[in-house]
């Protein structure tokens, strides 16, 4: 079965599958167009099945699955929704499920979604029912945690990280709020954040309140995190709890600001950033409209600009968090999509990049599937 | 039976149907045979602490309402209202 690049975009589900040597690209889609695709997310315990968030201009949230491969989708029977709130309790409702993250490989079926107000929820049966996690959802802290504090496209809970050593071992993160852990199923969380800036709150050294753009969990040491941050690019190696800022390293000029974080799928000290323009206003767009893509080879200590073949000006690309990713092959490839409807591919981890698919809509997830 | 409009992003519910028959004595027990008939289509315009969403409206004959313990009678029409979303 040939590989697959899942789009996940503002008007619907779009894909690309390679030839063989990964030079030649056909696009396929849309489906479900005109739906809101937050994430497309495979299943690799089942690879067969994957699961997308979607939700549409008018209608409420929803989760879809496939299994077959994303050739036919069905909705979600209860999707993610908060419980009932009681007398006097501020009521809370999903309105966009924003993250999907597959349980540990000892717990077949079991899905965690992460949602705008922030919520994580769980499904025992591949994502056709979904419960709120009580633990983190009702947690005493919860309502500081999830203060609303909210981004243009509301607090999102995502980063969903399931360590692949002990099912009860989790991470997930807010914006705004930090990253947390559970040791316990998700029973109970801990905030997880010393270390990291966050300029932007009256405390600089709060526990929580953070902005974390994205967190990924190497699957080969699980003990490796990275964090690409509203205040710059982290590394944490458990068991230790203060995050290193190995954006410093990062040239001065293109600073350590971000939205996606991608992790080699083999070596835990190889990582790409997809740097953005964070000063005055936050324009968000590639620094000095000269997009590109920077990687380090020894967990964060040093850094490499990879532009070959991008545009090297007036191109104003945005990449989103979840659109960025890599495959497995022996010589890794590297993805991303931009908010201006382009994905971009290089088959030399990052090296060299070409145009693969553009005029797409917004595109707000890029997965890839095998 | 009370014929209940419905707008073509629901429609995927209704197998494309623009008008089904339910039945109930309130807004709450016509949208709860809705679901009955067509599993799914409640939360996509009830959220989960039984307000209408944002973007939807519901109206019984001409008169919009807002609240699920509106009554109905057997000669009402409601309407299903998928109000503008942006672009």
């Amino acid at each position: 079965m040939a590989s697959t690049l899942w789009i996940g975009t503002r008007k619907g589900l779009f894909s690309l599958r390679p030839d063989a040597r990964r030079r030649s690209w056909r696009l396929s889609g849309p489906q479900m167009l005109g739906h809101i695709i937050h994430h497309v997310v495979q299943d690799p315990r089942e690879p067969r099945r994957l699961a997308l968030a979607a939700k549409t201009g008018h209608l409420g949230p929803t989760v879809y699955i496939s299994i077959d491969r994303g050739r036919h989708w069905q909705e979600a029977k209860s999707p993610p929704a908060f419980r009932k709130a009681e007398e006097g309790e501020k009521p809370r409702a999903v309105e966009r499920v924003f993250w999907l993250t597959p349980g540990n490989p000892s717990e077949p079926g079991a899905w965690y979604a992460g949602s705008s107000p922030a919520g994580l929820f769980r499904s025992e049966d591949h994502g056709l029912h979904w419960l709120p996690v009580a633990g983190f959802n009702d947690h005493p802290m919860n309502p500081k945690w999830a203060a609303g504090l909210r981004t243009p496209d509301g607090e999102l809970l995502h980063s969903v990280r399931v360590d692949p050593r002990n099912a009860r071992h989790l991470y997930l993160a807010i914006s705004i709020g930090g990253v947390f852990e559970s040791t316990d199923g998700g029973a109970d969380w801990a905030p997880l954040n010393e270390g990291v800036a966050a300029d932007f709150l009256p405390d600089p050294k709060a526990a929580y309140g953070h902005d974390p753009h994205c967190v990924i969990l190497h699957p080969q040491q699980p003990d490796r995190l990275y964090q690409q941050n509203h205040c710059g690019s982290y590394r944490l190696d458990r068991p230790a709890t203060r995050w290193v800022r190995i954006g410093e390293h990062m040239p001065k000029n293109i600073g350590d600001i971000g939205f996606p974080i991608v992790a080699h799928p083999r070596d835990p000290d190889t990582v790409w950033v997809f740097p953005m323009d964070g000063s005055t206003v936050w324009p968000r767009t590639s620094i000095d409209g000269k997009p590109a893509v920077y990687r380090s080879r020894n967990a964060g200590r040093s850094w490499q600009r990879l532009a070959g073949g991008l545009p090297r000006a007036q191109a104003w690309f945005t990449v989103l968090r979840q659109a960025m990713c890599a495959d497995e092959a022996p010589r890794v490839g590297l993805y991303f999509g931009t908010t201006q409807g382009e994905v971009w591919a290089s088959i030399d981890e990052g090296k060299s990049w070409r145009c693969v698919a553009r005029h797409l809509p917004e595109i707000y997830s890029l997965t890839y599937a095998s | 039976m009370i014929t209940v409009r419905v707008p073509s992003p629901l429609r995927s519910y209704t197998a494309g149907a623009a008008q089904v028959s339910a039945s109930g004595r309130t807004v709450a027990e016509l949208l709860g045979d809705l679901e009955r008939n067509h599993p799914g289509m409640r939360f996509r315009m009830i959220d989960e602490q039984e307000r209408i969403r944002p973007h939807i409206r519901i109206f019984i004959n001409q008169r919009e309402v807002h609240a699920l313990n509106e009554d109905l009678r057997s000669s009402d029409e409601v309407h299903l209202i998928c109000a503008l979303s942006g672009g």
